[in-house]
């Protein structure tokens, strides 16, 4: 559950509309239920009072569409959840926008809700999903009113939340706070656990269901080439549908490692993905090795920061001294 | 009309598999629902929505075409394609099926797709009535009547039978061999059934919606709105609606260098892709907004054009559940049918 | 057994100012190597993305080795530092997803080294051969 309110973004939305601060305000728009919620511009106080939403389903980050809507007139509004706020910093620092045209609000965030989790428990269609405090009051079509707590249907991310800390802003809507928690590798050191041959298993079934439709690439705010290889035929690798098992390993390597380092661990690409594969299980690898190789690394913690992989020391690991090193621990 | 116990399912699916490959919609490890063949032991799943449609059956996500193989001046044609023997499909939904008639328009008219014909040919479907509808369903937007099935052999289920009713010859060639796993039943239960189904479509939070002012001969009122703008300013530009959508049909035709020689094969397209219909002068569509409306234009517009004003859109509700930022062709609709829809 | 015919493919990419040079002080040297090692010259280690490594799998390599200067020779200055990071989170990742891990390697091979190049190939092509044929990252359309 959100301690923010709808209500809270849409009057600051307003009076930065109001007194010229921004001229447009990224926000969240509402759909056809609770769920569906789409990222929109909005450009005054009517649009805003009529449209906005912001519920314990509007997870998406925003950041990535800064790279293309601050080149417009006049300031934008954003609102950053801690998530969000990693991602624009290391935007930032890949000089993907303009500092000086983004107004950034930061707010707290308590975690989304998964509504896939939702609904696998009900098999049922889903009529409206209200949030009330540490309960998920679901209304079903055939089954009447269930409660659900919400603390068991967070999504992945949230559950295991990195930190509440806000890294970037102009304007604190609520107290930032330093909370942080380390339980995120805890999958990821699992997996090192099993064996080869049941770690191949595991990812063969979960990557075996991709029907790459590159949500987790398009979504991916660290994801933001002008052309990806894998869309350009003069890349040799081009591919617009899997072939076999090598082409989706292929696939979800390169797209892992080419955001190593500068992934801010958002957890995007897992809840876009239409077959639910646990993508960020490989994200969380990279940097569960960056941290153990080369020291604690989160990107995105401050502008500027130089990524692990475009940087060096003279006494780093050697290769085969670093791999296997997760499972041996 | 014949009849199963419901708890004997796994009898009636044993005695088409001795017939013929049998698939049905099957949970995953993610509990997703997708196809899979049916071998001992499969459990069916009611889920209304396999992630990739029906119509991977017909139309793969990727397929091969032929080989090439190279030697001096000469070039092997060498035939690859892999095309079923006869089988038969468990458990298709009305939406799904009515697809297959969205494809089979471009894929059945001239010049034929031999291969979608072959497969097509191939198929005996058995549709199930959708006894518990979505919230994302509106499938009677686009007059299909999910307690109204057909298929070869439509289905009904409810809670200690499935019923089953044989449409086609196809349809009842195939019940006639495995009539020792059946038993007779008159209309009554069906009925039943029907009118039950029918009654909780009323309740669907999208029963309503219409898209009566899209159709034929509409470009001109449509291309150019300005809602697109909004519509569009969103879309991340992945092509997840395009691939979960039953009635997609654009693909590629691509060949692969495998050192020795040359595949050459089909896969699906997005028109969503920024290397869509790409050619030597570029993609004609530079920006996501043109991609998007392309997209929802097709369905609306060009596609009832040609095709005697019949929409390629079934109402499945797949893009509803998938969109990564929950942009649809329900909102489109919506955004841009006008008064039809409040 | 048959093990022991198995011949692997192994692809090693050497940088152009150490490790090929090393490649050729072994055969100045007569020292052997087995011809299945097939070579690929790059201008430092630094050039190899991961793309490349994946793509030798595909096209048929049952291990892929990559040999560069030693850390702090690299002809331009800090390349093979880069190439050092690189691989220890490409591997890792490789071995995450179940590819065993004996059939990747980075060794530092300086000009001077001719018999460490040849001693390293010896090593890891029986290394590979022990593990039969590349399954888990195969291509099978590339197979002949």
């Amino acid at each position: 559950m959100q301690t923010v309110t709808r209500n809270q973004l849409v009057e600051k939305a307003k009076e930065l509309l109001n007194n010229g601060t921004v001229t447009r305000v990224l926000g969240i728009k509402k759909g056809e239920f609770s769920y569906d919620l789409t990222p929109a511009v909005f450009t005054s106080a009517e649009e805003l009072e009529k449209e906005f939403e912001f519920n314990g389903f509007a997870a998406a980050n925003f950041s990535k569409y800064l790279v293309k809507l601050a080149d417009g007139e006049g300031k934008i509004l954003v609102f950053l959840k801690p998530c969000d706020s990693y991602s624009f910093n290391q935007l930032l620092t890949e000089h993907r926008f303009n500092r000086e045209n983004v107004y950034a609000v930061g707010i707290e965030c308590d975690g989304f809700a998964d509504y896939k989790k939702i609904e696998e428990e009900f098999n049922d269609g889903i009529k409206s999903v209200e949030f009330n405090g540490e309960k998920i009051e679901v209304t079903t079509l055939y089954d009447g009113k269930k409660e659900l707590a919400f603390a068991d249907y967070m999504l992945e991310r949230c559950k295991n939340c990195k930190t509440k800390k806000i890294a970037a802003f102009d304007e604190l809507l609520t107290e930032n706070s330093d909370e942080t928690k380390n339980t995120r590798f805890e999958e990821v050191e699992k997996l090192e656990a099993m064996t080869p041959d049941e770690r191949y298993a595991f990812w063969r079934n979960e990557l075996s269901r991709c029907i790459r439709c590159n949500a987790c690439r398009d979504v991916c705010p660290a994801c933001t080439c002008e052309k990806c290889v894998f869309n350009n035929p003069d890349s040799g690798v081009e591919n617009k549908a899997i072939q076999n098992s090598f082409e989706e390993n292929m696939f979800h390597i390169i797209r892992a490692f080419h955001v190593a380092g500068r992934c801010t661990d958002c957890g995007e690409c897992s809840r876009v993905c239409p077959q639910h594969i646990p993508l960020h299980l490989l994200n969380r690898k990279f940097i569960k090795d960056i941290n153990s190789f080369y020291g604690e690394y989160q990107a995105g913690a401050e502008v500027g920061n130089r990524a692990p992989l475009v940087n060096y020391t003279k006494e780093d690991i050697e290769p085969k001294d670093a791999v296997g090193r997760g499972s041996e621990e | 009309m014949k009849k199963i116990l419901k708890k004997n399912l796994q009898n009636l699916f044993a005695a088409i598999s001795k017939e013929t490959d049998l698939f049905l919609p099957v949970l995953n490890s993610a509990k997703n629902a997708e196809f899979k063949k049916w071998t001992e032991g499969t459990e069916y799943s009611e889920e209304l929505n396999t992630v990739r449609s029906a119509k991977d059956f017909f139309f793969p996500q990727t397929e091969n075409i032929c080989d090439f193989k190279t030697s001096g001046k000469n070039i092997e044609i060498i035939e690859n394609s892999e095309l079923p023997e006869n089988f038969a499909v468990f458990g298709v939904r009305a939406c799904d099926l009515k697809s297959f008639e969205v494809l089979d328009n471009v894929f059945l008219s001239e010049p034929v797709d031999s291969f979608y014909k072959t497969r097509r040919e191939n198929a005996v479907i058995f549709t199930m009535a959708c006894n518990r509808p979505k919230e994302t369903c509106f499938c009677h937007t686009f007059n299909i009547n999910a307690a109204d099935p057909k298929g070869d052999v439509e289905c009904f289920e409810d809670e200690t039978y499935v019923y089953l009713n044989p449409l086609t010859q196809k349809g009842k060639d195939l019940l006639n061999k495995v009539t020792s796993a059946l038993e007779d039943e008159t209309e009554e239960p069906v009925k039943k059934i029907k009118a039950e189904i029918e009654e909780r479509l009323k309740n669907l939070p999208l029963y309503n919606l219409s898209a009566e002012s899209f159709g034929s001969d509409k470009t001109e009122e449509f291309f150019n709105r300005k809602e697109w703008d909004e519509l569009s300013e969103a879309c991340l530009g992945c092509g997840t609606c395009t691939f979960v959508c039953p009635t997609c049909q654009c693909y590629d035709i691509k060949d692969f260098n495998t050192g020795h020689g040359v595949k050459r094969f089909r896969c699906w397209d997005s028109c969503m892709y920024s290397d869509f219909t790409k050619m030597s002068a570029g993609q004609p569509r530079t920006h996501q907004k043109e991609r998007f409306r392309q997209r929802f234009m097709h369905k609306l517009v060009y596609y009832p054009t040609n095709n005697n004003g019949m929409f390629s859109c079934v109402g499945c509700g797949r893009c509803l559940k998938k969109c990564p930022i929950s942009m649809n062709i329900v909102k489109v609709i919506k955004k841009l049918g006008g008064t039809a829809n409040g | 057994m048959q093990v022991n015919e198995f011949k692997p493919k192994i692809v090693a990419f050497c940088c152009n100012w150490c490790s090929y040079a090393g490649a050729d002080l072994a055969g100045n040297n007569r020292l052997n190597y087995p011809d299945n090692v097939k070579i690929i010259r790059v201008p430092c280690s630094c050039r190899v993305n991961p793309m490349f490594i994946l793509r030798a799998f595909q096209r048929g390599a049952d291990g892929v080795i990559l040999c560069g200067c030693h850390p702090g020779d690299c002809h331009y200055t800090s390349g093979n530092y880069y190439t050092r990071r690189r691989m220890a989170l490409l591997f890792s990742m490789l071995e995450y997803l179940g590819i065993e891990k004996e059939r990747t390697r980075v060794e530092w091979v300086s000009a001077a080294e001719g018999a460490k190049f040849s001693a390293t190939m010896n090593e890891f092509c029986e290394q590979v051969a022990a593990l039969g044929e590349n399954k888990r990252l195969e291509d099978l359309r590339c197979k002949q």
